[in-house]
């Protein structure tokens, strides 16, 4: 399916704010059906493997690096190196920033990648995101759609 | 004048979930050698009780993202020997290919993933990668190939949603799995690629004397079940497991530690299989295993890179047998009574024995849970080789010394999320109702 640009939510959404990735997807699922969306709880191989089935690729996950809650990060390899601190409640060994930089050494990076990372606040066991993370999510989903449309 | 050094790391990389490793020595002894587990404890026993045994496959599945399948395999087993359900062969055969797609999985992501950088010098397979591009590729073709394998039978590689007590909801159509033999085929060949490029790798001189405990089946290379069988003359069934081996606890560690009574520490995993059980691997795997220069017989824990690698070529060989012979069971699940008793499952995951015990009640309802996963198993064995490694390798300096551990503990290939699914007695009890909201 190259060419059909693919949106991935990552995270896990039993831990909060570890969630908002996946929340944003379904989201944009909501209202550009036509896009393929998929959800992955951020194993570096599988995302690797999910991203060779398409041109254009758009992350979405949290992000714990100390700024304010909700707020909003992006990225575009291989021109930007993706902090550590995404995915930072993973506890596997290799997560998205560790993805980007195979999928360079590997020449396996799709055509454009774009990340969005999303402050998180609350990475606790539970469910449920927090109210500014919360706020956060129409605000990307509408970033997303908008790049996606903007697509020549 | 005293001399101490301290090697201390505060944070494993490439380890499943959160440890640190702590040596200590003084006038050129080792004093203390401690793996120190601090994920948090997650109370899974605690909330089995009081759920429907038809859910324990689901729910102790989540305990790892790595070896689900192992979960729900002894739990499952353990529900239908309540009840004295043995399924058919038929349904044996399919979780059989369902766990092989596991090993390969996992056995994958850790020789190549998270060991074999601490063999070639590259502190991640992201630095290997730059070097050895097409190696990270055949692993990662290889890892696809048991995910894809967990996906067909299983409904989706993590967390299969598939299984439950008695077998499958659903049986693959042997149209499903038709393709996976040209793969397995593909995969078998990278698995003997996979064993001549470990056993080129430099191994530090380490000889142990362990007690290896494993499953060992009558025909095969024992990994859904078996008798429980050691080195030092252990031979015994299932349900006999906690007469034999204690965990307790220790004040550092979130994960309990596990002895044999009497004894003392003991090895599950790759190594123990392989020593125990080498005349049950395929032709092909045991013929690898000579190539490499393995005898029937290793006790240098570095070698057990080579090891899962040989079990890498078993997997793939024996998965091709299944599904060669493959028929769907129909139907495709045994009828399981729910109770009342005790039931005892115990399989072979990845890293090694994982026993699971439950006390049912009439209706089903889970009374009483108890979990043994290998990791837990496997600390005082990987606390003792912290002492010998470091013991043997004083010339070193800090820096290649803290590697030196580091590699060691990766050779049992530590699980930390699922070692510190307990929960002890003492802990629900101080925490009174606060410690088990954690369930809710």
């Amino acid at each position: 399916m190259a060419g059909a640009p693919l949106v991935i939510g990552v995270g896990n959404p039993l831990r909060r704010d570890d969630g908002v990735g996946r929340a944003v997807a379904r989201a944009i699922q909501e209202t550009l059906s036509a896009i393929k969306v998929i959800e992955m709880d951020g194993e570096g191989a599988a995302l690797l493997e999910a991203w060779t089935e398409a041109d254009v690729v758009v992350v979405v996950d949290a992000v714990r690096s100390g700024a304010t809650p909700g707020t909003v990060h992006r990225f575009e390899p291989p021109g930007d190196r993706l902090p550590h601190t995404l995915s930072s409640t993973s506890t596997h060994a290799f997560g998205l920033p560790d993805a980007v930089e195979l999928g360079r050494a590997l020449g396996q990076l799709p055509r454009r990648l774009i990340v969005y990372g999303i402050e998180g606040a609350d990475f606790t066991a539970g469910e449920g995101l927090s109210a500014e993370v919360q706020t956060a999510v129409p605000e990307v989903a509408a970033r997303v759609q908008a790049e996606l449309q903007a697509l020549p | 004048m005293r001399t101490r050094r301290t090697i201390s790391v505060q944070a494993l990389a490439r380890v499943e979930g959160e440890g640190a490793l702590h040596v200590r020595v003084v006038d050129g002894r080792v004093t203390e050698a401690k793996l120190k587990i601090y994920e948090p404890p997650r109370f899974f026993e605690a909330f089995l009780r009081g759920r429907s045994f038809t859910e324990a496959p689901d729910i102790t599945a989540r305990i790892c993202g790595i070896c689900p399948v192992a979960y729900q395999m002894s739990a499952s087993q353990a529900m239908e020997s309540v009840g004295g359900v043995t399924v058919e062969p038929r349904i044996r055969a399919l979780r059989h290919l369902l766990y092989l797609g596991e090993w390969i999985e996992s056995h994958t992501l850790h020789v190549y993933m998270l060991h074999a950088p601490d063999f070639l010098g590259y502190a991640s397979i992201v630095e290997m990668a730059q070097d050895h591009p097409d190696v990270v590729r055949r692993a990662l073709q290889l890892k696809k190939t048991g995910n894809d394998l967990m996906a067909v039978i299983g409904g989706r590689e993590i967390h299969p949603v598939n299984v439950r007590v008695g077998g499958f909801y659903r049986a693959p159509s042997p149209a499903d799995l038709a393709p996976f033999a040209e793969r397995l085929r593909w995969a078998r060949d990278a698995a003997l690629e996979t064993v001549r490029w470990v056993a080129g790798f430099t191994f530090p001189e380490l000889e142990r004397d362990y007690e290896f405990v494993a499953l060992r089946h009558p025909d095969e290379y024992a990994i859904l079940d078996g008798r429980l069988v050691s080195n030092r003359g252990l031979d015994i069934t299932v349900r006999e497991f906690e007469q034999e081996f204690v965990e307790e606890h220790r004040p550092y560690s979130n994960a309990l530690h596990s002895h044999r009574r009497g004894r003392g520490a003991y090895l599950v995993g790759p190594l123990a299989r392989y020593n125990l059980n080498f005349d049950r691997l395929s032709p092909v795997a045991q013929e690898a295993a000579r190539a490499a220069g393995l005898g029937p017989v290793c006790g240098n824990p570095f070698r057990s890179i080579i090891v899962r690698a040989v079990e890498l070529v078993h997997a793939c060989d024996e998965a091709l047998c299944l599904i060669a012979g493959y028929s769907p069971p129909d139907p495709a699940a045994a009828t399981v009574p729910p109770g009342p008793g005790t039931g005892y499952g115990c399989t072979e995951a990845p890293r090694g024995i994982l026993y699971h015990r439950y006390h049912l009640d009439t209706d089903g309802t889970i009374l009483a849970a108890k979990i043994v996963p290998p990791t837990a198993q496997n600390q005082g064995i990987i606390e003792d080789d912290l002492r010998e490694v470091v013991g043997a390798s004083l010339e070193l300096p800090d820096d290649r010394l803290t590697w030196r551990c580091e590699q060691a503990v990766r050779n049992y290939d530590p699980c930390i999320s699922c070692a510190t699914h307990f929960l002890t007695v003492d802990i629900q009890r101080d925490a009174g109702a606060g410690a088990s909201t954690g369930g809710t």
